[in-house]
């Protein structure tokens, strides 16, 4: 498993590729190692991973049957769409910095629909789209939001319709669908509002579906998943709420280059105090990367630039099953994480935070309505103001893209 | 009479309707919709004051950072704190690059395909683009290969039969009357701010973890710990980092933007005279270099310009703001006339045509919108960098003058009047960019004086314990987002939020009519619009496209349970 700053591996894929792994020389080894199990070069696999943070790319350095692909045949049709959402998750892909989101957008990727940069509107923008939902060839459904359900879906219409019918009419002209950000996942925060907001698993039937949490997406992630899917025509390895393990198998706490710190018992106490100038643990202040699982100490944002941590403040879990839920409030301290040479205690919290646990509110698949009534879910917050998670929902049963068999599929 | 329905209006953040009639050629009535509701400020009610702006932050993550902003400087103004310089400098740094950042990217990606006609780059020559290029501006990248190169790649594009983004644009519309040249120098511009946004706003990252949605905000400063000699917070070498894209922002804003907008404008000189509106500008100050409601030290300032009148900044009184919702799909209890925010409510009661529709109901006493319409003293009120930048100039901001000044002789010694239109809105835009320069170098200059002479401090911890606070407070914070005059008010009981609401700039400038039928200043701004081709109404999606449109922001909600308002006195 990965240390303070490490790797993140996945023992899953090292079993299955067989042979003695590559040396785990690059944060991307879980690709590696699957690149290699499919006889890529390693020579090819450095030129492909150094395009790995880019957003729906093809780069110029990919296999040779993407190369070719591209080259001869139909760009891959990509819609995004938008629903109870704040563009964040867009903005985040208009970060993408390698290869360049022009280059996506020109050369790699034919993004027919969406709607905060499209040149198209009104009429003109809604025929693009209802041509490719009546010729269902749609590759990948890309969707930024919740859904509202409530009240006959009148909290979000475009065009006149709702955005529960536009999301099933183009889920089912999809190959794939991709739900970007806490909002499209789970529902987010509108989940705790007044419009029965839901995320798109719970209302798109059978269709293959890779959730990538975060607050917003990581854009990395998302192009790292996408190619992968291009290249092998299947997901990386996926945990039980579809999320590919390589980005969300693994403890923020285990990866965080704070973790030396907290091992050796030296804490931030107070906000610029002498142990936050030296870049100490944010434990004490709330921060929840012992109980959140994502690989943002690693690919970091903004191409690598920094992290919320790396610039002084706690994580907020945001890549985490309902956070808004389960891990407020954000300055309460979380409980009994045990000190240095207690590695296990961690772990076990670890586990908790991505095993299965609780069946605390377990919904059903298209039993939309029944979800209108279930409750939140807020944590507990002992008197000494720590903060004490529930448990994690138990995911529905909603299909996972087909898998290429080197990982957990749900 | 034609009926023209623009939906969903994209290149913007949100889900905004629009929908018009046009007589003899123009646009006689016109009304906005906002299509979409979460339903944030309920959801605040009953948490830690102090974790309000990150839950707030996300009512936008294209105006990321301004509710975060926002929101401490409402839970600081109830609790009685000044933040130390530092967190102030760290804090007006971001906001300054988020404005730089999301203008370019708005005025490129946005904005420009509104004037811009990319077929038309295919007929361009690149030897006479080169030329036209460097005859207005030292930009690097303006040789004749660098536009050979971009139209091959538009050209690859439109041969490969999947134009992906460009799929459906108007393009051959009559009202596109750009040289091929200057397509292409525009198309190769779009491009290269793409790669310029996602570079220069690594300063976000850098004190604030990421972006969007960044991560150190503290009620009471930041949480992005400063020392020169630590390799693990903010030092010199990432205080360099910083500088140095402030540069990038200074040579794309000079050298690209700028030349570009006083380029393209004459070109269209008619939209100097189309999309005025009322003529009624509101901007509520911002960018603090003392004492939150110093007055005198704010970069942008406060007032109001009432009918276009420039002689004279009206004094700005919170007190004056109502939020009217006779054309709005919520409900008062007890009568539905205009209230202030304090008093405020929001009971959601959906009253539009059952999805899916054709059209919106539209008649003299229908709801059509989830935006509430806000008024100033019964007025309605434009919002955002023409807001900004007339004020500013009306209250004699001499650098803001001489931007102004400059500007106006530079587009063939127009008028000031000018301004009031759909291409002033793309002008201040600009100039503000270019006014907020100068200012981003002066705080990054003082937050490394502060560090050398030893002020480390980015937080006042005196009133982070809870326990600190009184059983009540209450308070309002300010700021001027990209798009406008943003305003938080916040009411704390024990401990918790009873009572949180956004008046947002999108609302002011997108709202609907008022109880009296008073437009929108979307709506004002749209009469007369000439349209050439009702099936494809470009015109229309250039002034709102002016505005910069952000409705995730302007959607909101307060108290559907009837709890009581917050009381806040102006300091």
């Amino acid at each position: 498993m990965g240390d303070a700053g490490g790797l993140v591996t996945s023992p899953d894929l090292l079993s299955v590729a067989g042979a003695a792994p590559p040396e785990p020389t690059t944060e991307n080894h879980w690709l590696q190692v699957a690149l290699a199990h499919k006889g890529i070069s390693r020579r090819r696999f450095l030129g492909f991973a150094s395009a790995m943070t880019a957003l729906l790319a093809l780069p110029a350095a990919m296999t040779p049957q993407i190369v070719n692909a591209l080259e001869t045949k139909k760009k891959p049709v990509v819609v995004w769409l938008e629903f109870q959402d704040c563009a964040g998750n867009t903005e985040s892909m208009l970060r993408s910095s390698n290869p360049p989101i022009a280059d996506i957008v020109l050369d790699a990727l034919s993004l027919e629909y969406h709607e905060t940069i499209m040149a198209g509107a009104g009429a003109a923008a809604e025929k693009v789209l209802s041509d490719h939902v009546a010729a269902g060839d749609i590759d990948i459904l890309i969707v930024e939001g919740s859904i509202p359900t409530a009240d006959g879906g009148v909290y979000c219409t475009i065009a006149g319709k709702t955005a529960l019918q536009h999301l099933q009419e183009a889920a089912a002209a999809s190959k794939l669908v991709i739900a970007v950000g806490a909002c499209a996942w789970d529902g987010g925060f509108p989940r705790l509002g007044p419009t029965g907001a839901v995320g798109v698993g719970d209302v798109i039937g059978n269709k293959p579906l890779i959730n990538l949490g975060g607050c917003p997406h990581n854009v990395a992630n998302t192009t790292a998943t996408i190619v992968h899917y291009l290249t092998f025509n299947s997901a990386p390895a996926l945990d039980q709420y579809n999320r590919p393990l390589f980005a969300y198998g693994h403890l923020i706490h285990d990866q965080c280059e704070r973790r030396a710190n907290f091992d050796a018992g030296r804490f931030v106490e107070a906000w610029g105090d002498e142990g936050h100038r030296n870049g100490w643990c944010l434990y004490k202040m709330g921060c929840k990367g012992p109980q959140a699982t994502y690989n943002c100490p690693i690919v970091r944002w903004n191409s690598g630039t920094s992290w919320p941590i790396g610039a002084g403040h706690g994580c907020i879990a945001c890549a985490s099953p309902r956070f808004w839920e389960r891990m407020t409030p954000f300055y309460g301290r979380l409980p009994d994480v045990k000190m240095f040479g207690v590695d296990a205690n961690a772990q076990t919290i670890g586990l908790g935070a991505i095993g299965v646990v609780s069946v605390a509110t377990a919904v059903h698949a298209g039993s939309v309505i029944a979800r209108k009534a279930r409750g939140r879910r807020k944590a507990a917050v002992a008197p000494d103001g720590t903060v004490h998670p529930t448990p994690e929902p138990t995911p529905e049963p909603i299909p996972a893209a087909p898998s290429d068999g080197t990982g957990t599929s749900a | 009479m034609a009926n023209v329905v623009i939906d969903p209006v994209t290149r913007i953040e949100g889900h905004l309707r629009i929908e018009a009639q046009v007589d003899g050629g123009k646009v006689s009535k016109a009304w906005s919709s906002g299509t979409m509701f979460r339903g944030m400020e309920l959801i605040l009610q009953g948490r830690d004051p102090r974790e309000a702006w990150i839950w707030a932050q996300r009512i936008c993550g294209v105006c990321t950072t301004v509710h975060a902003h926002t929101s401490v400087y409402a839970v600081e103004n109830a609790l009685g704190i000044e933040i130390p310089p530092n967190a102030r400098l760290i804090r007006n740094l971001i906001a300054g690059a988020q404005h730089i950042q999301d203008h370019v990217i708005h005025f490129y990606h946005l904005h420009a395909l509104d004037w811009v006609d990319v077929t038309g780059a295919l007929k361009a020559d690149p030897a006479a683009t080169a030329k036209l290029a460097q005859s207005i501006s030292t930009y690097g990248r303006s040789s004749e290969t660098q536009f050979a190169a971009v139209k091959a790649r538009v050209q690859k594009l439109v041969d490969s039969g999947q134009l992906s983004l460009m799929a459906s644009g108007y393009w051959g519309h009559p009202a596109y009357l750009l040289p091929p040249e200057v397509d292409l120098l525009a198309v190769s511009h779009y491009l290269d701010a793409l790669e310029w946004q996602r570079e220069v706003i690594k300063i976000h990252s850098v004190l604030g973890g990421k972006n969007p949605h960044l991560q150190t905000y503290l009620v009471g400063g930041m949480a992005s710990a400063v020392d020169p000699n630590s390799p693990n917070v903010i030092n010199w070498e990432r205080l360099a980092f910083i500088q140095e894209r402030i540069k990038m922002m200074r040579a794309f804003v000079t050298d690209v933007y700028k030349p570009d907008v006083l380029a393209i404008a004459p070109l269209y000189k008619d939209w100097f005279g189309i999309g005025a509106g009322h003529k009624n500008y509101l901007s509520y100050g911002a960018l603090q270099d003392g004492l939150q409601n110093d007055q005198a030290k704010f970069g942008f300032q406060r007032g109001i310009i009432a009918n276009g009148d420039l002689t004279k900044v009206l004094p700005f009184d919170q007190q004056k703001v109502t939020e009217a919702i006779a054309h709005s799909y919520y409900t008062y209890t007890g009568s539905d006339t205009a209230l202030h925010p304090y008093d405020g409510q929001t009971n959601p009661k959906y009253t539009g045509p059952t999805p899916p529709y054709e059209s919106l109901n539209l008649g003299d006493s229908d709801q059509y919108s989830w935006l509430k319409a806000p008024r100033y003293d019964g007025m309605p009120m434009e919002v955002g960098p023409l807001a900004r930048m007339l004020v500013a100039y009306g209250s004699g901001n001499t650098a803001v003058k001489g931007l102004v000044d400059g500007a106006l002789h530079a587009l063939g010694d127009v008028p000031a009047a000018a301004l009031f239109s759909t291409l002033g809105r793309v002008a201040a835009r600009m100039l503000e960019t270019v006014y907020l320069l100068d200012l981003m170098d002066g705080w990054l200059a003082q937050l490394m004086t502060n560090m050398e002479n030893g002020d480390l401090t980015i937080h006042d911890g005196s009133k982070w314990d809870p326990s600190t606070w009184p059983a009540e407070a209450e308070g309002w914070g300010f700021h001027e987002a990209p798009r406008g005059a943003l305003g938080h008010w916040v009411k704390i009981k024990d401990q918790k939020i009873v009572n949180y609401q956004a008046v947002v700039p999108s609302t002011w400038n997108a709202g609907p009519r008022d109880e009296k039928g008073q437009t929108g200043p979307y709506e004002a701004s749209l009469e007369g619009t000439p349209v050439a081709d009702p099936t494809r109404p470009l015109e229309l999606l250039r002034t709102i496209h002016s505005f910069d449109p952000c409705l995730a922001c302007a959607v909101h909600v307060v108290d559907a349970k009837g709890q009581e308002r917050v009381r806040v006195e102006v300091r």
